[in-house]
């Protein structure tokens, strides 16, 4: 033993130990992601169980089982629940029960000695509201304007789909219009507006500005005229929409009435064969990703995070490329190698390392304060004092995620320009051409991959970005996105929904914590294998290139 | 066929272009080298200078903190009362006021001295002003006392209209307690000083009369809901023990203390809680023995007393709790000394500064919280101010001097409030028991005093990146030590990419990871989590021990490099072990509950702490202190091992004495950087802790850290405030102290390179 001690196997054990750790916990946090945000798709069966309540009395309650666990009987006495026997640990469930207008919370754990009678029944259905969250109960009957046509679970259930997709149908229409027609017509009052204040401002003479409030009131009446017409379509769409009613009961035998308007999905898990499950599950996933989020971005999609994400990098991918790189070129082979260039070439190394919120800070400061309200000032004056540039916008958050990105770019790129064999540019330069045309015709070409490498680095950052984000543009919920048709078509002054910050919002700022968790696991799913796949790219190119100079230098 | 062989009978032309299109061609392409050799070098120049702009902009927007403030003359007209008794500036700087020894308000346009309304108060017409009181500057109200024992109560206040879109401001005069002076000496004595204050029950006023009576009056208005009507209903109590000469007396606005300056160096201090049982509870030595009390003002919010002595020595005073719940009046601090007696005090209507003026003519502008004397100087202009009047937000300022003339000044004085020392040492904040380091920032009030003490957020910063490392830096070593040295160069290939995509993950998921999922198992599993940290190195040396029993066959065929694939299911193995079992220690040693335990034990346990942040963040910085120190590693020369390894070393001896000493500056270049990133890290201790700027390491307590406080309070300040600033401060401290770190951490890697090539 002593000797083996000695030989200092054991420390090379222990070290070993330590990335074995790494690994697993690598390995545990991914799995973790994947398994919890993956899984929240899958339509889990609903349990109908009876719980004692505190005056003896039982109540049933239609569930999902969201997770067990043992709790000492010290920290539930200490919250106040009172306990029968003395066993140390206790079993409890969290149930989600849904129907929070009838209940009030949608979420409750319960004391497994208290519950009794598990099933699962199989006419149970679950509806997806737009308001309330989640309806657990059962389908009493479905009225068409107020005209029973249905009656009994197996009716009602045989009827909905079809009209649930109609309601939706109308929904979609309403969306639209609202979406595009009131928003232009929006958008053409503001115009107007936006007109007769700049020729008040620009000191325009009486009679101009009398022409423009006539021509403006033309407008004006055409634009009214139109929102007339659409407001009218409007209603009777809302109308169509409130045609058909469903009456539901929940497990404890209270009845109440949904307006199919109000019903994103129905389904009956319970009833649901595993084929069925799994095409479900597909649509979930779909929904998820291509919807927008609803009931303070506890339930429905993350597609305007996703949207502002991608939007927000490209953006920051086309500043951050061409300054990169010629920063990089210049640094390498333009400016005099001697000890100032030493500085600045460890200065901007170092810049990667310098605290992104601290970017943040100075976007909020100099970006957005300083040069967008300097622009404000030129250009948007009719506007003020509602700032156009002078607040955080989707400009302002790329520019600063350049910024913080640049040092990425021209690290990568200066490494791939020093690693092409100077024999290629000795060869350039003998045969004549200049310096400019090496560089642009041998070099740079050579030195795509690395510039490649280099800015999806710098994408796969920025995507993963928050702390500057938070103070330069990003909000919880942009109702509506920086590209759409309106003119200038992409909003550059726009706010943006973002990835990150959505986990970091639904996480820490969401009144109903426990509701927005798979949502949570999910949306960071999505976060992480964007990440993890433009990182793989990342390295797989990085890797091709060094064998491609490997051998060209030999 | 033949044809093509003939010679033709002009020479062929060359296909090279001719000589002029060639030199064309020869000056586009020099035109486009400098072209592009501009270009390059103006993208690279601007790129530089774009970095150097965060240095500067940041130094530009924290700079102000520091600067001192100025006086500049701007005007002087005559005025009309020759010496005040009493000077105001209205919020926009248009209307001044003097009030004259025979009772008459004189209303003037700020900017020429003109008349803009006189109100004569209701002074019998055979009675002098015998003493003056003001209350709450920002109410505006203030009481006259005449030589027989009547008080006049009156209120100065201003119109705000906008005709025409055109500001106007119209002062007018109130009287809360009615038109006509008010006989509170029922003897008729003269009044030698009095108090007067509004507060949440109604009006107080206390009176001392020249034979030595003091008196609080307490008048409370009812409102009358049918007429509108107000009425007052007038409480007297009398006031023993206290003293029979006064200059000045003060009135807090909960009415709860009295003050009274003797005229010596004594102040007294009587509680009037409940008036009715008034308690006379000290005197202090408010200054240097032999000095006099000249002035005695408090600052807005009236908690702060400062108190101007004749030796020009200015103090701040004010109640502090003791440990039996008793008040005493404590001294805090004093500010720097004028050459000669103050002869007033003006404070500033929304924050903790003051003015004061001496008998000699200095001017001296000073704030409470910061201790900082922002200028003292004889007033600029070369005048003797007799009195001044500060504007509300303390852009401009009125001297009024014994010549009859009026000064006006503009005032420039930004941000008193914060200084250097203040914010990295204890600061003595009103209403605390004793000098603290406390981050409190904003609240929506004026009197509000903001607590901007950067040690809480310094400290915690530290706290978080302390643990991270803590748990980071063994991990992180020992790992790149392992993958570089002892690990097959096949596994090594699946190995690093691993560690690097951890390096990606965004620090957001961590955080939520830590908060949502990690604090609350931690605090379930507290006793499996510190048996894993513990046990789990012990558990792997069992591990390879009992390796070696494993049949020889078996081991050779695995053969070495491969010992982490051995130990991962040991690792998995033993946690899930400790998950499994840690109900059950609970239950043996600590009544069911570890967490519970502690807290019955008095430890203060949060959800969300130390030690979740130290493994969160932890995980967050090992891929970047594994891929330097890996880097450091596995470039030290071959030649340096295999000969170790040749003249009979084991491989771990050869590890300590070779392959450590040589990349030493490596790692530790590779644990500077992870400090870095731990010191700026934002969204994981955002999520990951309470962020309750606390001052102490313990592990089960959160933090606030600098990065994170910078992220939940800028969106929310005023652009510019003081508060703003601290920010960018804060900001500032994280860029270079991070910018040095990294910086060092470089400089020792390139020297390191450099000795491996020589090697």
């Amino acid at each position: 033993m002593r000797a083996w001690f000695k030989s200092g196997t054991p420390w090379i054990w222990l070290n070993g130990g330590a990335i074995a750790l790494c690994l697993v916990m690598v390995i545990g946090v991914l799995g973790l992601i994947l398994v919890q945000g993956a899984s929240h798709f899958w339509p889990s069966d609903l349990q109908q169980v009876s719980v004692k309540q505190a005056d003896g009395t039982e109540r049933k309650v239609l569930a999902e089982l969201v997770r067990s666990e043992d709790v000492a009987a010290s920290t539930l006495r200490e919250s106040g629940v009172e306990l029968p026997g003395d066993a140390k640990h206790y079993v409890r469930h969290l149930l989600k029960m849904g129907n929070r207008d009838v209940y009030g919370r949608d979420f409750a754990w319960f004391l497994d000695h208290e519950m009794s009678s598990w099933e699962i029944p199989t006419q149970a259905i679950v509806l997806e509201r737009r308001e309330w969250g989640n309806f657990y109960g059962f389908a009493v009957k479905l009225s068409e304007n107020d005209q029973v046509i249905a009656e009994g679970d197996v009716d009602v259930w045989a009827k909905l789909p079809e009209r649930i997709a109609r309601a939706n149908d109308i929904h979609a229409q309403i969306k639209q219009l609202e979406k595009t027609d009131i928003s232009r017509i929006n958008n053409g009052m503001e115009d107007l507006r936006l007109g007769l204040r700049k020729l008040q401002l620009n000191n325009a003479s009486a009679a101009e500005i009398a022409a423009f409030e006539a021509q403006a009131a033309q407008e004006r009446a055409a634009l009214d005229a139109d929102y007339a017409q659409i407001q009218q379509k409007l209603d009777d769409l809302n109308h169509q929409a409130a045609r058909d009613t469903l009456v539901v009961r929940t497990a404890d035998g209270k009845e109440l009435s949904v307006s199919l308007s109000n019903i994103v999905h129905a389904h009956q898990p319970n009833a649901m064969s595993t084929s069925q499950k799994v095409g479900f599950y597909v649509n979930a996933i779909w929904d998820f990703l291509s919807e927008e989020p609803r009931e303070a971005n506890t339930e429905g999609g993350i597609f305007p995070a996703i949207f502002g994400t991608i939007t927000m990098v490209i953006l920051m991918a086309i500043i951050v490329t061409p300054f990169g790189v010629l920063a990089a070129i210049y640094l390498r082979e333009y400016a005099k190698q001697g000890p100032v260039l030493k500085i600045i070439r460890i200065s901007v190394y170092n810049l990667a390392g310098v605290p992104s919120i601290v970017y943040g800070v100075f976007g909020l400061g100099f970006f957005v304060y300083v040069v967008g309200g300097n622009i404000d000032q030129l250009f948007y004056a009719e506007k003020l004092p509602t700032p156009t540039f002078g607040t955080p916008g989707l400009f302002w958050a790329s520019l600063t995620l350049a910024l913080l990105t640049l040092p990425v770019v021209i690290v990568s790129t200066e490494e791939g320009l020093s690693r092409i064999p100077s024999t290629i540019r000795m060869g350039s330069l003998a045969l004549g051409a200049t310096k400019s045309e090496t560089l642009w015709k041998v070099v740079v070409p050579l030195a795509t991959p690395a510039m490649m490498t280099g800015l999806i680095l710098s994408i796969a950052r920025a995507a993963g970005e928050v702390a500057p984000l938070m103070l330069v543009g990003v909000v919880k919920l942009a109702p509506t996105l920086p590209i759409d048709g309106n003119f200038p078509y992409v909003h550059l002054d726009q706010k943006i929904m973002h990835l990150g910050f959505h986990v970091f919002d639904v996480g820490f700022q969401s009144p109903n914590v426990e509701a927005s968790r798979p949502l949570l696991y999910a949306t960071a799913l999505v976060l992480v294998l964007l990440i993890i796949v433009l990182n793989m790219a990342a390295i797989h190119l990085r890797n091709k290139l060094r064998e491609k100079y490997r051998s060209e230098s030999d | 066929m033949q044809q093509t062989f003939e010679t033709p009978a002009t020479p062929r032309r060359s296909l090279l272009p001719n000589g002029e299109k060639r030199a064309r061609l020869r000056r586009w392409r020099k035109v486009k080298d400098k072209l592009s050799q501009y270009g390059i070098a103006f993208a690279g120049i601007s790129v530089v200078a774009a970095f150097a702009t965060i240095f500067v902009y940041l130094f530009s927007e924290v700079g102000p903190i520091f600067s001192s403030a100025s006086l500049e003359p701007e005007k002087q007209y005559a005025s009309q009362s020759e010496t005040p008794l009493l000077t105001n500036l209205e919020r926009y700087s248009e209307v001044g006021m003097t009030l004259d020894a025979k009772g008459k308000l004189h209303f003037f346009s700020a900017a020429d001295g003109n008349t803009i309304k006189d109100v004569n108060l209701a002074i019998p017409a055979d009675r002098k002003i015998v003493s003056l009181a003001k209350g709450e500057p920002r109410s505006g109200i203030f009481a006259l006392g005449l030589d027989n024992g009547q008080v006049l109560v009156a209120k100065h206040e201003y119109n705000l209209s906008y005709p025409d879109g055109k500001r106007q401001v119209l002062p007018m005069v109130t009287y809360p307690l009615g038109q006509e002076p008010l006989q509170l000496d029922a003897q008729q004595r003269p009044i030698q000083a009095l108090a007067v204050q509004e507060g949440s029950t109604g009006t107080a006023i206390a009176v001392l009369t020249d034979d030595g009576r003091l008196s609080f009056n307490l008048f409370e208005t009812e409102t009358n809901l049918m007429t509108g009507e107000s009425t007052f209903n007038r409480s007297e109590f009398a006031l023993k023990d206290g003293p029979k000469t006064a200059t000045h007396m003060l009135i807090d606005t909960t009415l709860h203390s009295l003050f009274i300056a003797e005229g010596n160096e004594k102040v007294h201090y009587f509680d009037i809680r409940s008036p009715g049982d008034a308690r006379y509870v000290e005197a202090v030595n408010a200054v240097a023995a032999g000095q006099q009390v000249r002035q005695m003002e408090f600052l807005v919010g009236a908690v702060s007393l400062v108190i101007g002595g004749s030796d020009g020595s200015l103090g701040q005073w004010f109640l502090v709790r003791d440990e039996h719940n008793n008040f005493h009046l404590k001294h805090i601090r004093d500010f720097d000394k004028h050459p000669a007696a103050i002869t007033q005090i003006e404070p500033e209507y929304s924050r903790k500064g003051f003015m004061a003026i001496d008998e000699q003519g200095h001017v001296g502008i000073h704030y409470g919280t910061s201790a900082r004397t922002l200028l003292l100087e004889p007033m600029p202009g070369d005048i003797k101010p007799q009195r001044l009047a500060i504007s509300p937000i303390n852009t401009a300022l009125l001297a009024f001097t014994q010549d009859g003339q009026v000064h006006r000044y503009t005032l420039e004085n930004a941000h008193p409030d914060v200084s250097w020392k203040a914010m990295w040492n204890e600061v003595w904040y009103e209403g605390r028991e004793h000098p603290d380091y406390i981050w409190q920032a904003s609240s929506g009030s004026d009197e509000f005093e903001a607590k901007m003490s950067l040690v809480p957020l310094a400290l915690g910063t530290l706290k978080a990146a302390v643990f991270a490392m803590m748990f980071a830096t063994p991990l992180a070593v020992m790992s790149a030590l392992y993958t570089a040295y002892f690990m097959t160069p096949k596994l090594r290939g699946k190995v690093k990419p691993t560690i690097e995509i951890m390096a990606a993950l965004p620090t957001v998921i961590l955080g939520f990871l830590a908060g949502l999922w990690l604090a609350p198992f931690i605090e379930n599993y507290l006793s499996a989590v510190f048996a894993i940290l513990v046990l789990l190195p012990v558990m792997m040396l069992i591990a390879a021990y009992l390796w070696r029993f494993v049949p020889e066959e078996t081991r050779l065929r695995i053969g070495t490099g491969w010992e982490v694939a051995i130990l991962i299911p040991v690792v998995i193995g033993f946690i899930l072990l400790c998950v499994e079992l840690s109900p059950l220690v609970d239950d043996t040693f600590f009544n069911g509950s570890l967490r519970q335990w502690l807290t019955d034990n008095g430890y203060s346990y949060d959800q969300r702490n130390a030690l979740v942040v130290g493994i969160a963040m932890g995980f967050a910085v090992i891929p970047n202190i594994y891929s330097i120190a890996e880097d450091a590693v596995f470039n030290v020369p071959r030649h340096l091992t295999q000969g170790s390894l040749a003249l009979g070393a084991t491989p771990w001896q050869t590890m300590v004495g070779v392959v450590l000493p040589t990349a030493s500056p490596g790692i530790f270049a590779a644990v500077m950087v992870g400090f870095g990133r731990a010191v700026g890290e934002t969204m994981i201790v955002l999520m990951a802790t309470g962020n309750s700027p606390v001052v102490n390491f313990n592990l089960f307590e959160g933090m606030r850290t600098l990065s994170a406080n910078i992220a939940v309070e800028l969106p929310e300040t005023a652009v510019g405030s003081t508060h703003f600033r601290v920010l960018f401060l804060a900001a500032l401290v994280l860029f270079v102290f991070t910018f040095i770190f990294n910086t060092l951490a470089e400089v020792i890697r390139q020297r390191l390179r450099q000795r491996f090539s020589n090697l």
